[in-house]
């Protein structure tokens, strides 16, 4: 294109001065355009290295090590009277119909020590599977029952091949005994890795086999209803009067100010902010959603009014001007013309503040949120933790075990920020007007 | 404006609703040291799993946060019980009682050991506490013999002693705010350091400057301070074998196919040396309870029952399988004495 409009332009532009001021400009630009390749380049290489590291550390935790064992449910071992209520069926010795399952499995196995071994390759979460089974189907007390139980968290690093089994016995955590063992369940086909649901549907556990990330996701939950329920309305007003009817002065301009000053404060600084007004002075409860989804909103409340000031902002003053002068009140020309025409902005920009709430986790370590906490929270005011402390409490777990389990519960959390941030980009591409 | 004073009304209701919720809870409330947080959840999990009561929430907020939050005073928005890696000091006791906790239970959980480690790719160290005071205190005892201190120049290993190996020192530890530091400093600094009598003396003359001497760990780079996370010098330890970890005997123990623990003072760091008392650099664990708590929050009782139980905190109890080193028959039986009569706090030993 440029071979053209330069012979058609007069000698004087191809003099050999301009010619080279245009080849060191064009250099100049294919430079720039480099530079902006490699940072694209860089960006998208530590994307992927970041993607790669967790997801090949992490998916092998989607998997878990089981074991079938055939438990004989005999009201002797389960030390069990006649009576059959759930107090006395709960209280019953499951360990015991457990260990004497093992036992019948491995008969040569007679020393204490040994069996003690024997018993450790099962996950401590075995006999709890039991008793809920016996619990749920009481006339299943004097049958044999076949269940596949988790394996302990040593057993299951074997099997995934996170422990090297031709390193000396003192080395390893998995002894030769149990090695043999662990082969003897694989001969037999009563040792296999199935899909771990457990991960997906409990709470947090010290027992890595046993650990889930739902108790987690439900207080993340929990913490962002509170948030949308108080960030969207509120941000939405503000950003509304301030846009719409206020006027502009010195006390706006410093209003504005200072709403971007308080998207650049540090998160942890809201989570002492909570700390004091919440918990010291309103007396609400440690560790509960209700209190996260406060700070979090306190958090996020700047990014929603900047989002829909900007929203409300690049609706055309065409439109204003048509509702007024078809003698729409500012109030009809508002809610019927300006507000639905600058709501997906707004939403975009809600979402993505949940995204960012999502993903915090320094304001909740000051209201008690960083905590272990098994039970499901059944409400924004029992005690809670949220995706990123889950990670953050993993990660500090001695349990080997526990890596891939943080890495797995990254991934859930990159999966359900992608989800938003997707949708938010959906939300603007389907319903963004241009003008 | 009628909706606005409906919202606002609501809002009113559901704060008003939640002070309300306050006032009772159905589940004990732990916080305390990140020491003891592997172990007290574990005992957490199994009694939620195996009794009626929900299972008792547990924070890690540090030994000295714990007890502050503890001795805030008595209520339900206030934690039941608090794990400390030391024992509660008496400033924290007399603050205890100025918000009206007065009645405290003490116990003893077992012992923690704090270990020296490096990666299993090079040789095993062999240490003294002295030779490891020298190698990272801040200042030494000048060359010349005088009893002056000066700037510590050792670079490597063999600078300190020449039995050692001729490798740079590069230690990873916790940072000051953690418990395996004060303790690590307490116990094998301070211990190094009283092996000079001159300094030993000064603990008399000049208790703040015995302190800073003993207490004190270089800053130029030879000690390294990694951060609160233990599996991160675990990893570190692994990719570079010429550096060595200081944590707690728990994570070597899940670790023993990577790492290896030296040997200090001639001793092993092993589940029998630190339970014995004669492996130097062990520490005891304890957990404070409310004693009016008890009664009025549900499950204390049992709880206290399922810790001092053998299958828990006994020789082959579950907690040893975490790492926790159990307290000999005899201090067990006592400690278990003290939680059925309630005994109430004595500092006296202080």
């Amino acid at each position: 294109m440029s071979s053209t409009t330069e012979a058609a332009r007069p000698s004087i532009h191809l003099s050999p001065s301009v010619t080279a001021r245009l080849a060191r400009r064009h250099r100049a630009e294919r430079r720039f355009r480099r530079y902006g390749i490699v940072a694209i380049g860089l960006a998208i290489f530590f994307l992927a290295m970041l993607f790669i590291s967790i997801c090949s550390r992490g998916y092998t935790a989607f998997v878990q090590t089981f074991v079938q064992l055939e438990i004989v449910l005999d009201a002797e071992v389960l030390d069990l009277g006649a009576e059959r209520d759930a107090r006395t069926l709960g209280a019953a010795n499951y360990q015991g119909a457990v260990k004497q399952s093992l036992r019948s499995l491995f008969p040569d196995v007679k020393k204490r020590r040994d069996r003690r071994k024997l018993n450790g390759m099962i996950s401590t979460g075995a006999a709890y599977q039991v008793r809920e089974m016996v619990l749920a189907n009481p006339a299943l007390v004097g049958t044999t029952v076949e269940v596949w139980v988790p394996a302990d968290d040593d057993i299951d690093m074997l099997m995934k091949g996170h422990i090297d089994r031709d390193l000396p016995e003192d080395e390893r955590r998995v002894d030769d005994d149990q090695l043999a063992w662990v082969d003897h369940l694989l001969q037999l086909g009563r040792i296999e890795k199935r899909f771990n649901t457990t991960f997906f549907t409990a709470g947090d556990s010290r027992e890595p086999e046993l650990a889930g990330i739902w108790g987690a996701v439900v207080g993340s939950f929990f913490a962002l209803v509170v948030t949308l329920a108080l960030s969207f309305p509120i941000g939405v007003a503000a950003a509304l009067y301030l846009e719409e009817f206020a006027p502009k002065n010195r006390w706006t301009d410093l209003i504005e100010v200072n709403i971007s000053n308080l998207a650049a404060v540090p998160s942890i600084v809201f989570g002492l902010l909570g700390l004091a007004v919440f918990l010291n002075f309103f007396g609400l409860p440690r560790s509960a959603p209700l209190v996260g989804g406060l700070i979090l909103t306190l958090m996020t409340l700047p990014t929603i009014i900047i989002a829909s000031r900007a929203a409300l902002k690049s609706v055309p003053p065409s439109i204003r001007e048509a509702a007024l002068g078809m003698g729409a009140s500012k109030m009809q020309m508002i809610f019927h013309h300006v507000l639905p025409l600058a709501l997906p902005g707004m939403l975009t920009g809600t979402i993505i503040g949940m995204a960012q709430a999502l993903g915090e986790s320094a304001p909740l370590l000051m209201i008690g949120m960083v905590a272990f906490i098994v039970d499901i929270p059944g409400g924004p005011l029992e005690p809670a933790t949220a995706m990123p402390v889950q990670i953050y409490l993993w990660a500090d777990s001695p349990e080997r075990a526990f890596v891939e389990r943080t890495s797995a519960a990254i991934m859930v959390l990159l999966a359900f920020l992608i989800a938003m941030n997707s949708f938010a980009i959906w939300l603007r591409k389907r319903f963004e007007r241009r003008w | 404006m009628r909706k606005t004073i409906a919202v606002a009304a609501l809002a009113a209701v559901t704060l008003g609703g939640t002070a309300e919720a306050q006032s009772a809870r159905d589940y004990i409330s732990i916080v305390g040291s990140s020491t003891v947080y592997p172990f007290a959840t574990v005992v957490a999990e199994t009694f939620g799993k195996s009794t009626e009561f929900k299972t008792p929430k547990v924070e890690s907020t540090g030994s000295g946060g714990g007890l502050k939050l503890f001795c805030e005073g008595i209520g339900v928005e206030h934690p039941d019980i608090t794990n400390a890696s030391r024992r509660i000091k008496s400033s924290e006791v007399d603050r205890c009682a100025g918000n009206g906790v007065t009645d405290i239970l003490e116990v003893k959980v077992g012992y923690d050991g704090i270990v020296l480690a490096n990666s299993r790719a090079t040789d095993r160290l062999e240490i003294s506490l002295k030779d490891l005071w020298l190698a990272l205190a801040a200042e030494v005892p000048a060359a010349d013999g005088s009893e002056t201190l000066v700037a510590n120049g050792a670079q490597t290993w063999a600078d300190v002693n020449p039995d050692l190996p001729a490798v740079k020192i590069e230690v990873l530890g916790p940072p000051p705010t953690s418990g395996t530091r004060d303790a690590f400093v307490e116990l094998a600094m301070e211990g190094g350091c009283k092996h000079f009598d001159w300094i030993k003396a000064m603990k008399k003359s000049d208790k703040s400057h015995y302190k800073a001497v003993c207490h004190t760990i270089r800053e130029d780079g030879a000690f390294i301070e990694a951060g609160e996370n233990d599996n991160l010098i675990v990893q570190k330890l692994d990719a570079n074998p010429n550096a060595y970890g200081v944590f707690g005997f728990s994570f070597l123990d899940q670790n023993s196919d990577k790492l290896q623990g030296s040997l200090v003072n001639g001793v092993e760091p092993e589940f029998e040396n630190i339970s014995d008392g004669s492996y130097p650099v062990s520490r005891a664990l304890y957990f404070y309870v409310k004693k009016a708590h008890v009664g009025s929050v549900p499950g204390i009782e049992e709880f206290l029952s399922e810790f001092s139980a053998e299958k828990a905190w006994g020789p082959d109890g579950y907690l040893a399988d975490k790492g926790l080193i159990p307290m000999p028959d005899a201090e067990r039986d006592q400690f278990r004495g003290d939680i059925m009569s309630m005994k109430n706090l004595e500092l006296a030993s202080n």
